[in-house]
């Protein structure tokens, strides 16, 4: 067990961007050996610039190494380039932390995000030099698992992924790692893998595919039933009740190259209750649990002193939500420490003046552009995927945001949606035009970009059932806006690729059959999928009709509510009530409010597992409808502080 | 009369970290004086960058123990002068070190004008797929070289063919050696107004050959009497206090 980094080097002069394959990043753990320690290797498969500053790797990371007798290294799926010269030369995946093979380590555990990188899980499993498929691997074999949001519907990787970890891993990788060091000290006999498969398959949120049988009735499925007795017949997910116990990561990685979020960033509450019906991430990660502002403040000022960064992005699937954001951004800017020159961010802005009045607070000198998602074009369309953002909103936004300097506004769209008309669709150029309209008061020259996406039902959600729109179907919803927006100067449309929808709801929506069409798509050469310049819709469709497989049945149709879904087995904490409730509410749009500001309507997330809210403030902030639909305060003025409410504390 | 002050560094760049870029060395440097809290100058503008400014670029994959960069201070302030080396080596990454700091005295020209040449060690190995190169055949080749008047090479420039001679840019061509790698040479090539690169000294040797373990080892300013380096390496623990720097100029 050396490092492999003599091999390594003559490689990097053949290869674009060599500092992908190097680790020394500020903030790595690299000192001692691996013999005698409970090894792990976390792996996110794409491209080391989107995979670095992925947080839930770093979080366990850091959890992982500070856990004793314990070694967590990383590494990210070598870019093409990099993969010939490995194959060629036969150097194994290797670890990025001390360059040793990956096939030393005793567990490779991925971090799964998005769908299309499937296929490169299969890659990286196959340059580790072991068999991408689990039935097929040796007792002293690392075991693979695979966590993140994406494992919400395992189905597609269970032929090739021993275990899952199903919502937040934080406090159950300690439980895997405790029964792993048992099975690592019995000294890995012939059997031992199935006992601790087995074993690992009766821990709260981890699921093992191979304890549970399936059966199906020609295309369908029928059932997916527990080899054993103790194994579950549905895996519940994980969720820690209290963001604050959990103040990782402490020493973020800082890259010696540019990646993508290149910043300090901290994760200032998780999950969200806004119940956009579209979005498997706000359905999966409920309750909302905010960090207490004063951790907030001081993770963000240990951060920039550590790391030398000058920008800290404060992060959550909506950052404007969190209680007290503009006094907590206030204190940030503030700090004598930051000498003016830290920025702040906010991804995933809200669509309404009070958010971008925050914004003008902290983004003095940098004012280039401001990105909100309205979704859908039409009031009609926003009801029935619960985007309660009214036209006001979006107007008042954009108005403070072009009077206030910001010289370019992108607004993030989704077509296909359910119920969609050409109406809706077109009513996606209207707004973008009007946008413009808006901003001609204030600036000569503006720049409104819509971007779309086709949209893609997740499972976990409301949206479950729908069948996703075919590819001439989106196309033709594109070719409405490209007529519509063709002689509007300052509208650019920009859009994404339908034939990529097509292969991601694949992907995501399929069973265990499926995995036969990603191994097929893997052994043909399609690694990368989610870039452009190397996807290949035709290795999709084809592997599809080669194993008997039908995108009709699998993506286009609409289910019925009987049926058993590839992920029935699999429980985010949502009632099947509740989701389907929220289904048909949006047949008739009709919307349902934000829980943390209104009364429970029992979802299943916090009453399932004994757990709550974890917010400073349970009164909604002021300003716009706060996509509430509601005229909580209206009006021209732009609210740029806010008086605080009542604070009812933090509820542990 | 401005009370703002410009630092010459002198720092190394060795290791795995030479994979990086020149631009990824210019991010670290920024985080570095941020963590070592020096009030830093910054442009004026819509996007205020720290001023900054490095001599030549290094190729990614290179390494040097002579690299630059100046940098402007908005004043003396709070500045703690003791130890400063070591402090921005601890808060540069592994195999980035600081090995002199001093103050410029006003009017000092930048590195970009001021240095003329580079002295540099790489080893030539034979390229894949070629048969071996031996030392002698080394020797042989830079003898030739160094005797000839020209050597031409093409280059796209912006789209369009330009042959340049770098015969003139080779100051001096000398083997060292030979190590396990290959064959150790030196060489000190011109740095202005068209920089010489190691790659094309060896291409300029024949067929067959491939630029192995590159390292700058010195820069050059030309003065009347002999060629000085922008700044020398300090001795270790060397006081660094306003009083005690070195004048760089």
């Amino acid at each position: 067990m050396t490092s492999l980094w003599p091999r390594i080097e003559p490689m990097l002069a053949h290869v674009a961007k060599p500092a992908r394959y190097i680790g020394c990043e500020d903030g790595m753990v690299a000192d001692g050996p691996l013999e005698g320690r409970l090894s792990w290797l976390l792996i996110y498969p794409d491209a080391y610039e989107v995979g670095l500053p992925n947080q839930g790797l770093q979080i366990l990371y850091e959890i992982l190494n500070e856990r004793p007798h314990t070694r967590a290294e990383r590494t990210y799926a070598p870019w093409t380039d990099m993969e010939a010269q490995m194959r060629r030369r036969s150097v194994p995946l290797f670890s990025l932390d001390s360059h040793r093979a990956a096939c030393d380590f005793d567990v490779l555990a991925f971090n799964l995000s998005a769908e299309l990188v499937y296929t490169n899980l299969l890659n990286c499993v196959d340059l580790a030099g072991v068999a991408v498929r689990s039935d097929q691997r040796r007792p002293d074999d690392p075991l693979v698992v695979a966590g993140g949001h994406c494992t919400f519907n395992p189905e597609p990787l269970a032929d090739f992924v021993d275990a899952f970890v199903i919502g937040d891993g934080e406090e159950v990788v300690e439980e895997l790692s405790s029964a792993i060091e048992v099975w690592k000290a019995g000294g890995r006999t012939e059997g031992s893998r199935q006992r601790l498969l087995r074993d690992l398959s009766t821990i709260p949120g981890v699921y093992v595919p191979s304890c549970y049988e399936v059966a199906y009735d020609g295309p369908s499925l029928v059932s997916v039933t527990p080899r054993y007795p103790e194994t579950p017949a549905r895996v519940e997910k994980r969720t820690i009740a209290d963001l604050a116990a959990w103040p990782y990561p402490r020493h973020q990685l800082v890259p010696m190259t540019e990646v993508v979020h290149d910043r300090l960033n901290v994760e200032i509450f998780r999950g969200c209750t806004r119940g956009c019906r579209f979005c498997q991430a706000g359905m999966i990660t409920r309750p909302v649990r905010e960090r207490p502002a004063e951790q907030v403040l001081q993770m963000v000022s240990d951060g920039l002193a550590r790391t030398g960064y000058d920008e800290v992005s404060l992060t959550s699937l909506s950052s404007a939500d969190f209680s007290g954001i503009d006094s907590t951004v206030r204190s940030i800017i503030d700090d004598p420490a930051c000498r003016g020159q830290v920025s702040v961010s906010l991804p995933s802005l809200r669509v309404d003046a009070f958010t971008v009045g925050v914004a003008s607070q902290i983004q003095k000198v940098r004012r280039t552009g401001l990105t909100f998602a309205p979704e859908a074009g039409t009031w009609r369309m926003r009801q029935v995927i619960n985007k309660l953002v009214r036209e006001e909103d979006l107007y008042g936004a954009v108005e403070s945001a072009f009077s206030q300097g910001w010289r370019r506004v992108k607004l993030y769209f989704l077509t296909g949606l359910p119920t969609e008309t050409d109406e809706d669709t077109l009513g996606i150029a209207e707004l973008a035009r009007n946008c413009v309209a808006v901003g001609r008061h204030h600036q000569k020259s503006v720049s409104v970009t819509a971007s779309v996406g086709g949209f893609v039902p997740k499972p976990q959600t409301p949206f479950q059932w729908f069948g996703q729109a075919t590819i001439p179907d989106l196309q033709h919803r594109i070719n409405l806006l490209r007529d519509a927006t063709r002689r509007d100067r300052g509208v650019q449309l920009r859009w994404h690729d339908p034939k990529a929808s097509l292969a991601e709801g694949i992907a995501s929506r399929g069973d265990r059959r499926v995995g036969a069409v990603i191994e097929e798509v893997w052994r043909r050469g399609g690694v990368f999928q989610e870039w452009s310049e190397h996807f290949s819709l035709d290795l999709w469709t084809e592997a599809m009709a080669h194993h008997g497989l039908s995108a009709e049945w699998y993506v286009h149709r609409d289910r019925s509510r009987d049926e058993i879904l590839p992920w029935s087995h699999i429980s985010a904490g949502l009632h099947d009530d509740f989701l389907w409730q929220e289904w048909e509410d949006a047949l008739v749009a009709a919307g349902t409010p934000d829980c943390r500001w209104t009364p429970c309507y029992d979802c299943g997330a916090c009453t399932g597992y004994g757990i709550e809210h974890v917010v400073a403030s349970n009164v909604a902030p002021a300003g716009g409808s706060q996509g509430t639909g509601q005229d909580l305060r209206s009006g021209g003025e732009v609210p740029v502080f806010l008086r605080s409410k009542a604070v009812t504390g933090v509820q542990a | 009369m401005t009370d703002r002050i410009r630092l010459r560094i002198r720092f190394s760049k060795l290791g795995k970290i030479r994979w990086t870029s020149h631009r990824d060395v210019a991010r670290m440097w920024e985080r570095a004086f941020r963590r070592v809290d020096l009030p830093l100058a910054y442009s004026e503008g819509f996007s205020p960058r720290p001023k900054v400014s490095f001599g030549l670029a290094l190729s990614t994959g290179h390494e040097s123990v002579a690299e630059f960069l100046d940098v402007e201070l908005s004043g003396w302030d709070g500045v703690e002068w003791d130890g400063l080396a070591d402090r921005l080596s601890a808060a540069l990454p592994v195999g980035i070190d600081v090995t002199a700091v001093a103050v410029l005295e006003p009017g000092t020209p930048s590195l970009q004008e001021a240095v003329t040449s580079c002295s540099w060690r790489f080893t030539v190995a034979s390229a894949e797929g070629y048969p071996p190169v031996e030392e002698a055949e080394v020797r042989r080749r830079v003898a030739a070289l160094m005797s000839a008047s020209r050597f031409e090479v093409t280059r796209s420039r912006k789209g369009t063919e330009v042959t340049e001679d770098i015969r003139p840019g080779i100051c001096s061509l000398e083997v060292q050696g030979c190590e396990p790698a290959g064959t150790v040479l030196t060489a000190e090539l011109v740095a202005a107004p068209r920089a010489v690169r190691p790659a094309e000294v060896v291409t300029a040797l024949g067929p067959g050959l491939e630029e192995r373990d590159v390292r700058r080892t010195h820069q050059w300013i030309q003065c009347q009497d002999a060629p000085r380096e922008p700044l020398h390496a300090t001795p270790e623990d060397a006081p660094v206090a306003p009083h005690a720097l070195e004048r760089a100029s």
